[in-house]
């Protein structure tokens, strides 16, 4: 099973750009190293969502762009992204699934529904969800 | 000739096109990618006819989107 090794300051930065994005949904990208079956994040890229919409989210490929560059710049690989859910669960929904077209990428959502966030990663091969380990780091 | 796709720098036969590219490169479910070329995007429905330059830069970028709803 893929673990992803995330700071703990990056996840407080991940929910406080949901929150700031509320009531739409928030995404962003993850960049870091991978060795085998282990992802560590190394950078957070927090970016807009053009949807500006409680239930959907796209990422601009402009901003995707920059973020590519910048990953390449820093020796870093991309990782996968998140996205929020304000008001459901930490699941990809029918949507998250179909529209997952990068099987190599961790998918991240951040579920603010509940009294705490709760952060969950899955990766999603030929529209099979592979539920993937969150560590978090000090 | 030679082109930079996805940061790396290769060589390419002369007059190749977008889609050509995407071909030559075996990229996963290329009609959800979008492609810029010098920090151009090229319109989906103009890789057969956007032929490539020699130094080039050449991203493919997988589309992100998703919603909450729907499980």
């Amino acid at each position: 099973m893929i673990t992803i090794r995330l700071k703990q300051q990056d996840c407080k930065s991940i929910i406080a750009h949901a929150k700031n994005g509320l009531p739409n949904e928030a995404c962003g990208l993850l960049a870091g190293k991978a060795d085998g079956d282990v992802k560590t994040v190394e950078k957070v890229y927090l970016l807009s969502n053009p949807d500006s919409s409680p239930e959907h989210f796209s990422i601009d490929p402009k901003e995707q762009l920059a973020a590519v560059k910048d990953m390449r710049a820093n020796g870093f690989v991309p990782l996968g992204n998140f996205h929020s859910h304000p008001s459901t669960p930490a699941r990809l929904s029918e949507e998250d699934i179909r529209l997952a077209y990068d099987g190599k990428a961790s998918y991240l959502i951040l579920s603010l529904a509940g009294e705490s966030p709760v952060l969950n990663a899955f990766g999603v091969v030929g529209g099979e969800v592979l539920p993937q380990v969150v560590d978090l780091l000090d | 000739m030679k082109l930079t796709v996805s940061g790396n720098e290769k060589e390419y036969a002369d007059g190749l096109s977008v889609a050509q590219l995407i071909e030559l490169e075996k990229v996963e479910t290329p009609q959800y990618v979008t492609v810029s070329v010098n920090d151009e995007f090229v319109e989906s429905g103009a890789f057969a006819e956007t032929s490539l330059n020699a130094g080039d830069i050449v991203e493919f970028l997988y589309f992100m989107g998703g919603g909450q709803y729907g499980f």
